[in-house]
């Protein structure tokens, strides 16, 4: 059955990387017109004025919080961690896609990485700004995060760097530094390409500072190249130590369903698994939005469907492997809390989460499925909610049943959780609102190149 | 004392790559050696057709990896085992393993600021001012035109020969860069 669709597809336009009759002015001119034209389209404002209403949310429960102490979330002894852990892993494992997306696949030389790197680059640096403000917030007294860096103080204490909350904190910094600088320095050709083709006075100067007289000169590139290539390899090996050590703040202490060797690849898969979905839920309604269906093709659709399709299993593997471990090892607390996951009160969430991560993906090996756009988006909204559901159960079940029965409790988010939770969504979705309006969302000068390169081949 | 230059030095445009290529390689056999070639996309090997040897890039980025590393290692030595020693989980207090995960991050962190200010510094960027911006279609530098600029600091540069030379390239077009 599957045999006729692949072969139709190879002769299928709409599966090439880049659709037909594409010239380098022509890119040129579509995604540099989406940023430099002077009519704002309607629906950007819509989307866009939505957006910011939900981040002024965020604003009040944050001053909330400020003013009243994190007493205004559910989160009590035993379950210490509530939302604020959760949204901090599912937000920054969203923006592992698009690292995975810029560098891996950079490196890997995937043509079909270039026209959607740029945006799902910037989704990653929005996601990273969201899942910092959750730890910082936790803190209970923010004011004071800078305590965490070692910095010489009149205090004369320092850091305890046996704690992975303290590698967590280079980890995440170094994240956020690097995948900006990687996606400002991706930006510089195509931010000379505005300066040159905007016509404000006002935009000329703004894109001219920030492309810092690039002129593209051959020696230029060639550093440029060189440059590039050497920080796909650095950002490679840094998005899985980031994850990898964001699972170690629960691996290494000593509590039964999260004491697991199993945690740092299960985390890095996971994390790729929800940020591949997440580019999905992004690229879907833009490449509509803004007729980009010849630069963001089905074959990048496609593509990214098998790869959420193939992570997907790797977190599935780590399901079942959790219930393996918790019968194999014999201990009778894995034991129980693996019962207590699969039958005790949070018990439907981790049917559901069993269903949004196990069953519902099974769903893109079907040809004929992954060519639905409509139901490709359904999916990687399944699968977001799925990993959502994922790190409340890990976070929850773990901490809410302790050793001594005299020390259980239930947990729920309160409205301000919520109200923070929905605020972050806000704030990541106007960022990327005022991105698509300014920046190019797509990669020109890759996209030039790669114009260049297929009309050598033909 | 040698006078300001009048010219920066004269442009040509081209209309695809090959060309550009073409014309920078004869360019350098006819002997010219200060001259630049400007694309809107990295092309392979031009650099090198121009006489570009080899970059210091790697070597940059290999001792800001390095100085990343070490100084972070060292930080967390200096502090958990002479600065402030504390016994924490009966670890000694030189408890190099639980280091790794930090060093590695400042390595990365060191090497990828080295990397992207290693090439803008090599380049010379940010630059404010270039004489090539003077001329008007160098706007199109950055669409899918194609520019080879011979500069006045060439010794063999003289203002006609040299004009007569870029057109023998089948050029579109031949501009004089104010400098």
């Amino acid at each position: 059955m599957t045999e006729p669709v692949t072969e139709a597809r190879t002769r299928d336009p709409r599966y090439e990387v880049i659709g037909p009759g594409h010239t380098p002015g022509s890119i040129t001119d579509k995604i540099s017109e989406i940023v430099l034209t002077r009519k704002t389209p309607k629906g950007w404002w819509i989307g866009f004025g939505i957006s910011f209403l939900l981040m002024n949310l965020l604003f009040v429960a944050v001053a909330h919080l400020l003013m009243n102490g994190i007493g205004i979330w559910g989160v009590n002894v035993p379950v210490a961690w509530g939302f604020a852990i959760i949204n901090f892993v599912w937000w920054i494992g969203i923006g592992h896609a698009g690292t995975l997306i810029s560098a891996i696949l950079l490196l890997l030389r995937q043509r079909w990485r270039t026209s959607i790197n740029r945006f799902a680059e910037a989704m990653t640096l929005f996601a990273v700004a969201c899942a910092g403000l959750y730890p910082i917030l936790h803190l209970g007294r923010p004011g004071f995060a800078y305590w965490l860096f070692p910095y010489p103080n009149t205090m004369g204490v320092w850091p305890q760097f046996r704690s992975p909350l303290v590698w967590d904190v280079f980890a995440v910094s170094t994240y956020a530094t690097v995948s900006l600088i990687f996606w400002y320095i991706g930006l510089i050709p195509d931010l000379a390409t505005l300066r040159d083709r905007a016509r404000h006075r006002f935009a000329r100067m703004a894109y001219g500072m920030l492309a810092m007289g690039w002129r593209g000169s051959a020696v230029h590139w060639h550093r440029y190249e060189t440059a590039y290539l050497l920080l796909a390899g650095l950002a490679t090996p840094l998005v899985v130590s980031v994850h990898s050590i964001v699972s170690l703040d629960f691996a290494v202490s000593v509590l039964p369903g999260w004491h697991s060797t199993i945690f740092p690849p299960y985390f890095v898969a996971g994390a790729i698994y929800a940020g591949f979905a997440m580019v999905l839920t992004l690229a879907i309604p833009l490449r509509a939005a803004y007729r980009l269906e010849d630069l963001i093709t089905m074959h990048h659709l496609d593509n990214m469907a098998k790869v959420m399709l193939t992570t997907g299993l790797f977190v599935f593997y780590g399901y079942i492997m959790e219930a393996f471990f918790a019968w194999y090892s014999a201990n009778p607390n894995e034991a129980y809390l693996m019962t207590n996951r699969a039958t005790g009160p949070y018990a439907p969430m981790y049917w559901l989460l069993l269903i949004c991560n196990g069953l519902v993906p099974q769903l893109l090996w079907s040809p004929r499925l992954r060519a639905s756009v409509p139901l490709l988006f359904v999916i990687s909204l399944v699968v977001s909610l799925g990993m959502w559901l994922e790190r409340y159960i890990i976070v929850v079940t773990s901490l809410h049943r302790d050793f001594l029965p005299s020390s259980w409790g239930m947990y729920s988010g309160t409205i301000w959780d919520w109200a923070t939770f929905i605020g972050t969504l806000g704030l990541f979705l106007s960022l990327l609102f005022l991105f698509i309006r300014v920046l190019p969302m797509i990669s020109i000068f890759e996209m030039r190149e790669l114009v260049h390169e297929e009309r050598e081949e033909s | 004392m040698k006078q300001a230059p009048l010219i920066y030095g004269v442009m040509a445009e081209f209309e695809n790559p090959e060309m550009l290529c073409a014309g920078a390689e004869r360019a350098h056999a006819a002997g010219y050696r200060r001259m630049d070639a400007y694309s809107p996309f990295p092309i392979d090997g031009l650099a090198e057709v121009i006489g570009f040897k080899r970059t210091q890039l790697p070597l940059i980025v290999l001792i800001g990896g390095l100085l990343g590393g070490i100084g972070g290692f060292y930080l967390q030595y200096w502090i958990s085992a002479i600065d402030y020693p504390m016994i924490i989980g009966g670890k000694p207090y030189n408890s190099w393993p639980a280091f790794i995960p930090v060093t590695f991050e400042t390595t990365i962190l060191g090497a990828a600021l080295a990397a992207v200010l290693g090439m803008l510094g090599l380049n010379g960027l940010p630059m404010p001012y270039h004489p090539v911006f003077n001329v008007e279609r160098f706007a199109l530098a950055s669409r899918d035109r194609f520019f080879l600029c011979i500069e006045a600091a060439d010794p063999k540069f003289e203002i006609d020969t040299t004009v007569e030379f870029l057109r023998s390239l089948n050029p579109s077009s031949i501009h004089e860069v104010e400098p």
